[in-house]
């Protein structure tokens, strides 16, 4: 089996990155390219993590599903969501998935002023995202339509927090990554851990219109 | 200030509780004490506490199963001399809510931290050594998985004394688990414990299937893999699809009982049986993750001390593999008796029988592979011929099991209790004993005591029928499980020879000790110098030293057969030394692993107990040891060529001196002579 190199596991992270010219000595194994294999396989292990977390979000939705119906003479997802205002709600995500792009551009140029500003950027729209989804959540609990209402608002409030859970610690990864950067630059590591921040925020992503479809489109029909 | 945490929660009243609590407390100050008087507390951090190294925490990882085992088992002897005596007048000396927390607790502890222990312990130690790699993929959260395991364990520890364990039974079936019905902490401890571990596993499956997938060395296809570290891969997929349900299932659970939600009340839209379908969809392929293991390890033992190359590879590995996929098609055979209807049993009848069949053709791989070998009755060998005898058995009252029809005459009673120790101990618990002493020389550098191994055998395999024979007739009787006390004299001296069977075993577990005390005391006679103990080892991990140097391998060289060891031994170049040696990439040792694993214990307490300034504070503590982990970029170094040149050339130096036939002869005592592919150690 032939080792991948950095520039493999852009590949198979669908982006580029540059390798530092690191230059190991000749006399440094070459079966195991050190630091390149190691984060090679960091990769690897990441998409099988986001594989994991697929069969978590899975459940999550099987336990909504199951519960989706069961109101318990509570209010339906008809009377409780506000469809424009979770439209707005779900572009701040998106388009922090595009500006997130922007990132990886420019760690492909290897900007590392564009790194740090674009992950600015991705950073208060996702926390925009968390603030609205915040804001919901005050409301119905405020108007009494908390998670122990009824299986449906179980449901409901678990699936949605739990995105939202991971969405919250994708903001805290990316605040340590603007940090990082600016104090290292763009090392192979941070190469790497940008890398996986940006499936981890894609993932999201795709999970939200998971969520967008079934709990709430489904919600209101 | 301290949640629900008052003085009243320690249980002074309770002289059994308070008992185990000072025996444990005392064995702790023991070993505690004897640390200090050998001065060995640095050491123990250094090498041992903060180490990355796969063998290390192999090694840790079995330790923590064999003193759970103890905790189990002790369990088990209360349970038993209970059901012994509480018959008629007589109400034994449990009363009910304590000896519902010693079944939870038994269950609990027997499957999550013993089986999964000794299972990922024997993983470390092997397959890196079996593909030729330095280490794991990740060898920093190899070590927080393991010391998120302990936390989990040492949860189950402190609810001896501080609180109380939950009474709902290993698998905690709301309502009951519900905080109507059990408003205490003792749910939660269960929850947490098993949270905390199952997050290590999962790091675990993940680390091991990037391991096994890309750190095998040129040559060594997927077809070419030893058969233990195929089933290791399986093992790890498992447990990839099947714990991130369980985390969301005790999630659910918890939120329930923390929020007041309803997944699992009988109120406001809750519902039960979503709990039984999610917990078996997790606990039907946790059978299998503790099982296809010991199947590995069998069909290593079996191809050495047989001196013959495994029968049937191929089909073995497709065995593995179509056991790994029905494994997630068989989980509502846990719930037959629960409101299916008879369309839907039928399915999962046939789906479970079906699995029958693969492992039936593994039990046929291993009888080939003995026949015309020249099998060598060494302990190892004796837990593999146990397992092939006894093993069936439970297999067979699985498949009664898997029909409905007779599922509801036996559902929940004592013959499931028969069947699952069946197949728990005979399959994974002995599969787990053939390894400890199949790979102890190659973790140790020396043997272990073959006489003592064969007087714990015996004592095992008698203790084990006497024990377990006796609840398969109670099944039929209709005894129930999970009793403290009954009335009918039919079932009375069955339940007394079973408490006897149990003895047996004690005394079983009394002479393993035996055997590690004594195998210490000789360990110069039973030296490894070849690093190829069984002396007719066939894969790479008895290619190297015994104890294997910290780097593993000096050089990665191609592989070629499945039996590579045993391939390069015959071509004579198993022990040649390399022209050039390299500097190795190494990882190094950190304490990050068990920092955040004494976080995650703090953490699991504050919330058992609610005191939410204390779950503040450590998951803060968390997140800040993780950035601060993650900051830090040095986190490997390179060994240089010229040490590791060193260690080898002491190794050869060795080997010239004691000619390997010599070296076979100092294990004389132990070993039956065998036909040695000699030239190999020649050249
Ligand atoms: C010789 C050793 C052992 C003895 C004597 C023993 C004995 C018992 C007894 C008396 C019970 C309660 C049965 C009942 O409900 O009526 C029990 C339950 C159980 N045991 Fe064991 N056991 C042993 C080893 C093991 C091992 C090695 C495992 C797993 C690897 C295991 C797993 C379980 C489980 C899962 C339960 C069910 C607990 C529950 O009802 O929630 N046991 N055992
Ligand atoms: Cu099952």
């Amino acid at each position: 089996m032939t080792t991948k190199t950095v520039a493999d596991l852009s590949v198979a992270a669908g982006y580029s990155v540059k390798e530092h010219a690191a230059g190991h000595s000749a006399s440094q194994e070459h079966e195991d390219h050190g630091h390149a294999a190691a984060i090679s396989r960091t990769v690897d292990g990441f998409w099988l993590y986001i594989m994991t977390d697929c069969i978590l979000f899975a459940t999550v939705f099987t336990g909504f599903a199951v519960m989706s119906h069961r109101y318990a003479g509570g209010p339906t997802g008809k009377e409780l969501f506000d469809l424009p205002y979770l439209f707005g709600e779900t572009m701040f995500l998106l388009v922090s998935s595009v500006t997130y792009g922007f990132v990886v551009l420019a760690m492909n140029r290897m900007n590392k002023g564009g790194v740090v500003g674009w992950l600015m950027v991705t950073f208060l729209l996702g926390l925009g995202f968390i603030s609205m989804e915040v804001n919901e959540f005050y409301h119905m609990v405020a108007a009494g339509n908390g998670p122990d209402r009824s299986g449906f608002l179980t449901g409901f409030f678990t699936l949605v927090g739990t995105h939202g859970a991971h969405v919250t610690l994708g903001l805290v990864w990316m605040a340590t990554m603007i940090f990082m950067v600016m104090k290292k630059g763009l090392t192979p590591q941070n190469q790497s851990r940008l890398i996986r921040l940006s499936m981890f925020w894609h993932f999201l992503d795709v999970v939200w219109i998971g969520v967008f479809t079934i709990v709430y489109l489904r919600g209101v029909m | 200030m301290f949640g629900k945490l008052t003085l009243s929660a320690i249980p002074y009243h309770a002289p059994i509780i308070m008992g185990a609590v000072a025996f444990t407390m005392l064995g702790a100050l023991i070993i505690a004490g004897l640390i200090s008087y050998y001065g060995k507390w640095g050491y123990l951090w250094r090498e041992w506490l903060t180490s990355v190294d796969h063998k290390k925490i192999g090694i840790m990882y079995i330790i923590l199963a064999f003193v759970m085992l103890l905790r189990g088992i002790s369990d088990a002897i209360m349970m038993r001399t209970q059901q012994a005596m509480s018959f008629g007048p007589d109400h034994g000396y449990l009363p009910p809510d304590h000896y519902q927390q010693i079944f939870s607790a038994h269950g609990t502890i027997m499957i999550l931290f013993v089986a999964m222990p000794f299972i990922v312990g024997l993983m470390n130690v092997v397959v890196p050594l079996q593909i030729r790699a330095r280490d794991v993929a990740f060898p920093f959260m190899n070590s927080l998985s393991f010391w998120l395991t302990v936390a989990g364990a040492m949860l189950i520890m402190v609810s001896l004394g501080v609180g109380d364990f939950s009474r709902a039974g290993w698998t905690g079936y709301p309502p009951l688990s519900g905080i109507h019905y059990s408003p205490g902490t003792g749910v939660d401890y269960w929850d947490w414990a098993i949270q905390l571990s199952g997050i290590g596993t999962l790091m675990t499956g993940i680390n091991f299937t990037v391991t096994i997938l890309r750190m095998r060395p040129p040559g060594m296809t997927l077809m070419k893999m030893p058969i233990f570290t195929w089933s290791v891969l399986c093992t790890a997929i498992l447990i990839m699809l099947a714990f991130p349900p369980l985390t969301v299932t005790l999630a659910m659970l918890s939120l329930d009982r923390y929020l007041g939600m309803h997944f699992f009340t009988n109120t406001l839209g809750g519902d039960v049986m979503l709990y039984a379908n999610l917990f078996w969809i997790w606990g039907h392929p946790e059978v299998y993750i503790v099982i296809l293991p010991a199947f590995g390890v069998y069909s290593e033992v079996v191809a050495t001390l047989c001196g013959k190359r495994l029968f049937g590879y191929t089909t073995m590995v497709w065995a593995t593999a179509v056991i790994t996929i029905l494994s997630f098609s068989v989980w509502l055979h846990h719930f037959f008796t629960m409101g299916a209807s008879s369309a839907v049993n039928s399915v999962f009848s046939i789906t479970t029988m079906l699995i029958a069949i693969p492992t039936g053709v593994k039990i046929f791989n291993w009888l080939f592979t003995m026949y015309r070998g020249k099998v060598r009755f060494e302990t190892p060998m004796l837990w593999t011929l146990a397992f092939l005898v006894l093993f069936p058995l439970g297999g067979m009252s699985g498949v009664m099991l898997a029909l409905p029809g007779a599922d509801f005459v036996l559902h929940n009673s004592e013959f499931l209790v028969a069947h699952f120790h069946n197949v728990l101990i005979t399959g994974t618990l002995f599969g787990m004993f053939a390894g400890y002493s199949y790979w102890f020389p190659k973790a140790f550098g020396f043997g272990l005591d073959e006489k003592w191994g064969r007087r714990a055998f015996w004592a095992w395999i008698i203790g084990f029928v006497m024990a377990f024979a006796p609840l398969y007739v109670l099944g039929f009787l209709g005894m129930t499980r999970r009793l403290n006390h009954y009335t009918n004299p039919a079932w009375h001296p069955w339940l007394e020879i079973a408490f006897v069977g149990t003895m047996v075993v004690v005394l079983g577990i009394v002479f393993q000790i035996v055997q590690l005390v004594v195998s210490v005391r000789n360990r110069e006679r039973t030296r490894d110098v070849t690093g190829d103990y069984w002396q007719n080892g066939r894969t790479l991990e008895w290619a190297t030293a015994s104890p294997a140097p910290f780097y593993n391998f000096a050089t990665i060289d191609p592989v070629h057969e499945i039996d590579e060891f045993m391939y390069l031994k015959e071509k004579g170049i198993a022990y040649k030394e390399p022209k050039q040696y390299r500097d190795i990439h190494m990882p190094r040792n950190t304490p990050a692993g068990f920092v955040l694993g004494g976080l995650s214990f703090v953490l699991g307490f504050g919330l058992i107990w609610h005191i939410w300034w204390l779950v503040v504070l450590s998951a803060l503590a968390t997140l800040v040891t993780v950035i601060v982990r993650a900051m830090n970029d040095d986190v490997d170094y390179y060994v240089p060529a010229a040490e590791v040149q060193q260690i080898e050339e002491a190794r050869f130096k060795q080997l010239k001196e004691t000619d390997p036939l010599l070296s076979g002869q100092a294990l004389q005592h132990t070993h039956t002579p065998v036909i040695l592919v000699h030239e190999a150690q020649q050249s």
